[in-house]
C-alpha cells in the first residue's frame, strides 16, 4: 500500500479523496487528509445560507470515513521536504508520502489601506469569519462590503439577513465585471437597490478610521465620500494559498497560484495541486465546478487513468439577493466580431444577453438577469449552432426554448460536475431509466439542479417513457386526476372512471381517488360508494395488524395528556385486553383490538372526552412537541400550545402521503421537528418554519422556509405550503421528494409559499379554512350512524362470532398474536 | 374445485341482499369453521372465496379492494396487497397460489352460498 497525504480539507479536497475511494476499489492508497479548520469539509458555495438558518452541520459535506482514510482537522500543514517526500504540520506530525496532493484553496485578498486590520474589518470565507461577523453585528446598525462582485454580494446579503443597513464599493463602473455587462448590471444594481443596498460603483476605498472605541467606524472612498460602518467586509478577490509550494520550490504562476500540467501535476511528478490553489494554462479558477473536475483528474491519474483537465466552464447561475443572475460561455463577447443579442425589459425586470458567432448561427455565450429560468437549456448549447431564431429564445411568451434533445452528445449538461449528453446516454443504456437514477449514477443535477429538466428531456429523447399515467385505469397522474375532479366537480369514482377512465379501477387508483375527493371535502370517508375506495387502514378508521386485528391510538395532541385520561387509557386497554406500547409519535398505541371491538372502544374514548387518532392513512399523524418555556429553562417559545394548535388545525386533513411534523421550543431541537413534513423551531423573534423532512428509509433533513414568523404568519405558511403539496404531488410522493422533483426546487416553493408568486394563496388559505371548518370527529360519526356501524361486525351472518383464526399468546406480560400466524385451513395448493 | 361439492352440498344464507354493497365485501362464516369473503362486482356478478389471504393467514381477503385487471375481475387482499382473481381464486402474483371458492346466488332477498354440508 502507498501513502497518500491531502493537505486542505475543503470542497475539492473533499470532492478528491471522494473521487479516489471510488476509483480505488483495490485499496492501493492509504489516504491522509490535513485541514487547518477546526470542522471537516463544508458547502462553502451556500456559506450565505448560515444567515438563513442552516447550521454548520447542515453545510457540512459529511466525513470522509474507510479504513484508509484518516482525517486531522484543525492542523496546519507547515512545510513540505521535496527531497525526503515528508510533511510537517503545526501539532509537529512528520508524514511521508508516495504522492502529495495540495488542496489549499484559496484566501481573500485584503488590499493595504490603512485602517484595513482594525477590529471590525472583516473577511467572508470561513465559518469562523461568519461567526466573527455576526458578533460583531450585534448592537452594529451599518455594515460596508468592499467588493461587488459575486462573493461581495453574497456578504452583503449576509449582513441584510444580520439586519444591517447594507454599503456595497466597487471599484468597476459597474457590479460583477467578471460575469456581467453594463446593461445587465444596470437591472442588477436597480433590483438589489430596492431591497435597501446602497451601491457605491467606479470607487474605492482609501482608509477604514476608527471611532472612540478604537473600532472600524467610518470608510473613506476616493470619490470624498465618508460611510458610517461599524463593520467592513473586504472582499475584493481571492489569492491562490501556494506559500507551501513557494517555500519547497515548486513552480507558480506570475500571479500566484501552483503551476500545474493537464494532469494536475506540478512541476514536482509526485505533487500534483488542484482548486483555488492552482495555476492551470494561466488561469486561477475561483469556481467550485472547475475545482471539482481537476478532482476528478487528479484521482483518475493516480488510479492508473488519463483523464485531462484542459481548462474549465466558468458559467454561473446564482441567486443574489433573491436576483437570479446567470453566465456562461463568452458572456462578454470577446470573440472577435461576435454579435449580440439583447432583450433588456427594466420594466419587467429582465435582462438577456445571447453572444452569437459572426454569422449568428452559432451560440457562443450570454448572460440572464431577473429570469434565468432559460440557462439550463441555453448553456449546454454554446458552441453548438442554434435551433431557431436566437431572439425567440430569450423573449418572454416567445416560443418555448428547444429541449435538450437538439444538443450533441459532447455538450456538458451539468457543468457543476461536468456531465456530458453523452455520458447521460451512456448510464440511461446501462439502465439508468428516470430521474433519481440518472443522478445517482452520473452526478449530475446533484449540485446546484439546474440542469434536472434536461436529464428528464433526455430520458425521453433515449426513448425511456416515464409514464405518468397512475395504473391502466387513468391515464393520468394524481395531481391532473385532482384537477379534473376540482373542474368538473365530479364527486364519486364511479363518475370519475366512467368519464375519465376505464375498467373498474383497482387497489392503487381507488385508494387515490378517495383521498383526492378527501382533500377536497367530500364529507364522511366511510359515505356511500366511498367506503370501498379506502385503503386498508382508512377503510376501518384503524391500523390494520398482521393478524388481522387492530391498533387504536388515541389523538393526543402534542403528546400533552392529563393524568386522568392517561388512567383512562390504560382502563381501556386492560378491559378489552389490548397490548399496550409507547409511540415515536408521542402517543400510546393499543394493539389486538378486533374489528367488532373497535366501535366499543371508541365509545369509550368518545366518553373519556379522546377521539381516537389518525396513525393511519395518508392524512395528518400527530405534531410532536417538547415542553418549551413553560418548563423548560432554555425554551423561548411556548412549543406545546403551538403544537397542539397545529395537531387539532391539520387533524385529518387527507394528503399524498402521511404528514409528520413537530415544534420545538428553541434550537436545541429536542421534538426532532427537522426531521417532519413540517417542523417549527422557537428563535426569539417567532419561529422558522422548516420543510420537507423525513424519517424511514432515506432520511432527510428539512430544508428552512421562512424565518422568525409571528403565529399568525407561520400558520398561514404552513396552510398554503400543506395546500400546495395536496394540490400538485404525485400519489405516494413525500412532501421531501415533491420539493426535490419539483421545477425550481425550495426556492420555487418559497416563491409561492411565503411571496405568493402564482398568486394562488388566498385559494389555498380558503381550501384550508375549509377543511377546518368541516373536520369532525370520523370514530364519532361511525357511532352515529347505524349504517357505518354494520361495517364493524367479522361475520355477516354471526355478528356475535370473534374470528377463530384470531389467538393470542403472552410475552412479557401482554397479549400478541401467536407466532407463526395460524392457519386455520390449508387454502393453497401447488 | 374439490370434491366434497359433489357429494352433498347445500346453499346456506349469507346475508340478505341489501347488505351487500357494489365492490364492497363482507365475510361470512361457513358450517365447518370456514370463512368466506362474499363480493358483489359493478357488473352485477356474485363471487364467494376463501377469506384467508394465503401469504399471511390472516382472515381479511373481504376487506380488500375489488377491482380489475386486464379486464379479470379482482380483489387486492388489505394487508401485503397480493391479487386474487375473483372468478378462479387464482393468484396473480404466483401460479401455484389458488383460493378456494363457492358458486353463490340472490335470491332477490338473500344472497346464499352453496358449501358442503360439513367441513372437507
Amino acid at each position: 500500500m502507498k501513502e497518500l497525504v491531502v493537505i486542505g480539507n475543503g470542497m475539492v479536497g473533499h470532492r478528491f479523496v471522494e473521487a479516489l475511494l471510488d476509483r480505488d476499489r483495490a485499496g492501493h492508497w492509504n489516504i491522509t487528509v490535513i485541514g487547518e479548520e477546526p470542522r471537516t469539509a463544508y458547502d462553502r458555495v451556500a456559506l450565505s445560507s448560515y444567515f438563513d438558518g442552516a447550521t454548520a452541520h447542515d453545510l457540512s459535506l459529511g466525513d470522509l470515513t474507510g479504513p484508509r482514510v484518516t482525517v486531522h482537522t484543525g492542523e496546519r500543514a507547515t512545510a513540505i521536504d521535496r527531497a525526503a517526500r515528508t510533511v510537517t504540520t503545526s501539532t509537529g506530525r512528520t508524514l511521508t508520502y508516495d504522492r502529495l496532493v495540495l488542496a489549499t484553496g484559496s484566501t481573500p485578498f485584503v488590499p493595504p489601506v490603512p485602517g484595513h486590520d482594525l477590529p471590525g474589518c472583516h473577511v467572508y470565507r470561513t465559518l469562523d469569519d461568519l461567526d466573527a461577523i455576526t458578533d460583531r453585528a450585534r448592537g452594529a446598525r451599518t455594515g460596508t462590503v468592499i467588493g461587488g462582485g459575486l462573493l461581495g454580494l453574497e456578504a452583503a446579503n449576509a449582513l441584510r439577513l444580520l439586519g444591517l443597513r447594507t454599503h456595497v464599493v466597487e471599484l468597476a463602473p459597474h457590479l460583477m465585471p467578471a460575469q456581467i455587462d453594463q446593461g445587465a448590471a444596470a437591472l442588477l444594481e436597480h433590483l438589489v437597490t430596492g431591497l435597501g443596498v446602497h451601491v457605491h460603483t467606479g470607487t474605492s476605498s482609501t482608509a477604514v478610521r476608527p471611532g472612540p472605541t478604537g473600532h472600524a467606524a467610518h470608510l473613506d472612498l476616493d470619490n470624498g465620500t465618508r460611510l458610517d460602518t461599524d463593520l467592513v467586509v473586504f472582499s475584493v478577490g481571492i489569492r491562490p494559498r501556494d506559500e507551501l509550494a513557494r517555500a519547497c520550490g515548486l513552480a507558480t504562476g506570475e500571479r500566484g497560484g501552483i503551476t500545474i500540467d493537464d494532469t494536475c501535476t506540478t512541476s514536482d511528478a509526485s505533487i500534483l495541486a488542484i482548486g483555488e490553489a492552482a495555476h492551470h494554462r494561466g488561469t486561477v479558477y475561483g469556481l467550485i465546478a472547475p475545482g471539482n473536475a481537476m478532482a476528478e483528474v487528479a484521482a483518475d491519474r493516480l488510479t492508473g487513468g488519463t483523464a485531462t483537465f484542459t481548462g474549465a466552464d466558468t458559467s454561473t447561475k446564482l441567486k443574489l439577493l433573491g436576483v437570479d443572475v446567470a453566465s456562461f460561455g463568452d458572456a462578454h463577447g470577446r470573440t472577435p466580431r461576435s454579435l449580440d443579442v439583447v432583450v433588456n425589459d427594466a420594466a419587467h425586470h429582465r435582462y438577456a444577453k445571447l453572444v452569437l458567432s459572426d454569422d449568428a448561427t452559432t451560440l457562443l455565450g450570454g448572460i440572464l438577469v431577473g429570469d434565468a429560468g432559460a440557462y439550463a437549456t441555453l448553456r449546454p448549447m454554446v458552441g453548438s449552432p442554434l435551433p431557431g431564431d436566437p431572439l425567440a429564445l430569450i423573449t418572454p411568451h416567445g416560443a418555448p426554448p428547444p429541449g435538450a434533445h437538439t444538443l450533441p452528445e459532447t455538450a456538458q449538461v451539468c457543468s457543476c460536475n461536468a456531465v456530458t449528453k453523452g455520458d447521460l446516454l451512456s448510464a440511461i443504456a446501462h439502465g439508468a431509466h428516470d430521474v433519481p437514477a440518472l443522478k445517482a449514477c452520473t452526478k449530475a443535477g446533484t449540485s446546484c439542479g439546474s440542469c434536472t429538466p434536461a436529464l428528464a428531456q433526455i430520458l425521453t429523447q433515449a426513448g425511456i417513457t416515464q409514464t405518468k399515467a397512475l395504473c391502466e385505469h387513468f391515464p393520468h397522474s394524481r395531481t391532473e386526476l385532482l384537477e379534473i375532479v376540482r373542474a368538473t366537480g365530479t364527486r364519486t369514482f364511479s363518475a370519475l372512471i366512467a368519464s375519465h377512465g376505464t375498467g373498474n379501477g383497482c387497489d392503487i387508483c381507488k385508494p387515490a381517488v378517495a383521498s383526492i375527493l378527501a382533500s377536497l371535502g367530500n364529507g364522511h370517508i366511510l359515505d356511500g360508494e366511498q367506503a370501498s375506495l379506502q385503503d386498508t387502514n382508512d377503510r376501518h378508521l384503524a391500523n390494520m395488524q398482521r393478524n388481522g386485528t387492530y391498533s387504536v391510538v388515541p389523538r393526543i395532541p402534542g403528546g400533552e395528556i392529563t393524568p386522568a385520561k392517561l388512567i383512562t387509557i390504560g382502563e381501556i386497554a386492560r378491559d378489552f385486553d389490548l397490548y399496550t406500547k409507547i409511540t415515536g409519535g408521542q402517543r400510546i398505541d393499543l394493539l389486538g383490538a378486533r374489528l367488532e371491538q373497535l366501535p366499543a372502544i371508541w365509545a369509550r374514548l368518545v366518553q373519556a372526552g379522546f377521539e381516537s387518532g389518525h396513525a393511519y392513512g395518508k392524512s395528518l399523524r400527530t405534531v410532536k412537541s417538547c415542553v418549551g418555556t413553560t418548563w423548560c429553562r432554555y425554551g423561548v417559545q411556548d412549543s406545546t400550545a403551538l403544537a397542539i394548535r397545529l395537531e387539532e388545525r391539520y387533524r385529518g386533513l387527507r394528503a399524498p402521503h402521511k404528514l409528520k411534523a413537530a415544534v420545538s421550543g428553541c434550537a436545541r431541537e429536542c421534538a426532532e421537528a427537522r426531521s417532519k413534513d413540517f417542523g417549527v423551531i422557537a428563535t426569539d423573534k417567532g419561529w422558522n418554519l422548516y420543510v420537507g423532512g423525513n424519517g424511514g428509509f432515506t432520511p432527510r433533513h428539512a430544508d428552512l422556509l421562512a424565518t422568525d414568523l409571528e403565529e399568525s404568519d407561520l400558520i398561514r405558511h404552513i396552510d398554503r405550503f400543506l395546500m400546495f403539496y395536496i394540490r400538485t404531488a404525485d400519489r405516494l410522493q413525500r412532501t421531501s421528494a415533491w420539493i426535490e422533483a419539483m421545477d425550481g426546487g425550495l426556492d420555487h416553493l418559497r416563491d409561492v409559499v411565503v411571496h405568493d408568486g402564482l398568486g394562488i394563496a388566498a385559494e389555498l388559505e380558503a381550501a384550508m379554512e375549509r377543511h377546518t371548518a368541516t373536520y369532525t370527529d370520523e370514530w364519532a360519526d361511525v357511532l352515529a350512524d347505524p349504517d357505518k356501524l354494520a361495517r364493524f361486525t367479522t361475520f355477516a351472518n354471526a355478528p356475535t362470532t370473534p374470528d377463530p383464526t384470531i389467538t393470542f399468546t403472552t410475552t412479557r406480560d401482554q397479549p400478541v398474536p401467536t407466532t407463526p400466524v395460524h392457519l386455520a385451513m390449508p387454502t393453497t395448493r401447488p | 374445485m374439490t370434491t366434497a361439492y359433489a357429494t352433498s352440498t347445500t346453499w346456506i344464507d349469507a346475508c340478505a341482499s341489501s347488505r351487500l354493497h357494489t365492490d364492497d365485501g363482507i365475510a361470512v362464516l361457513l358450517p365447518g369453521g370456514r370463512q368466506a369473503a362474499l363480493f358483489r362486482t359493478r357488473d352485477g356478478h356474485l363471487y364467494a372465496l376463501d377469506n384467508i389471504d394465503p401469504y399471511t393467514g390472516a382472515a381479511v381477503l373481504a376487506r380488500g379492494i375489488v377491482g380489475d385487471r386486464a379486464g379479470t375481475p379482482t380483489i387486492t387482499s388489505p394487508l401485503l396487497k397480493h391479487t386474487f382473481d375473483l372468478r378462479t381464486g387464482h393468484s396473480l402474483d404466483s401460479p401455484h397460489v389458488r383460493l378456494t371458492t363457492w358458486p353463490v346466488r340472490d335470491t332477490g332477498t338473500t344472497v346464499q352460498i352453496r358449501t358442503p354440508l360439513a367441513a372437507p
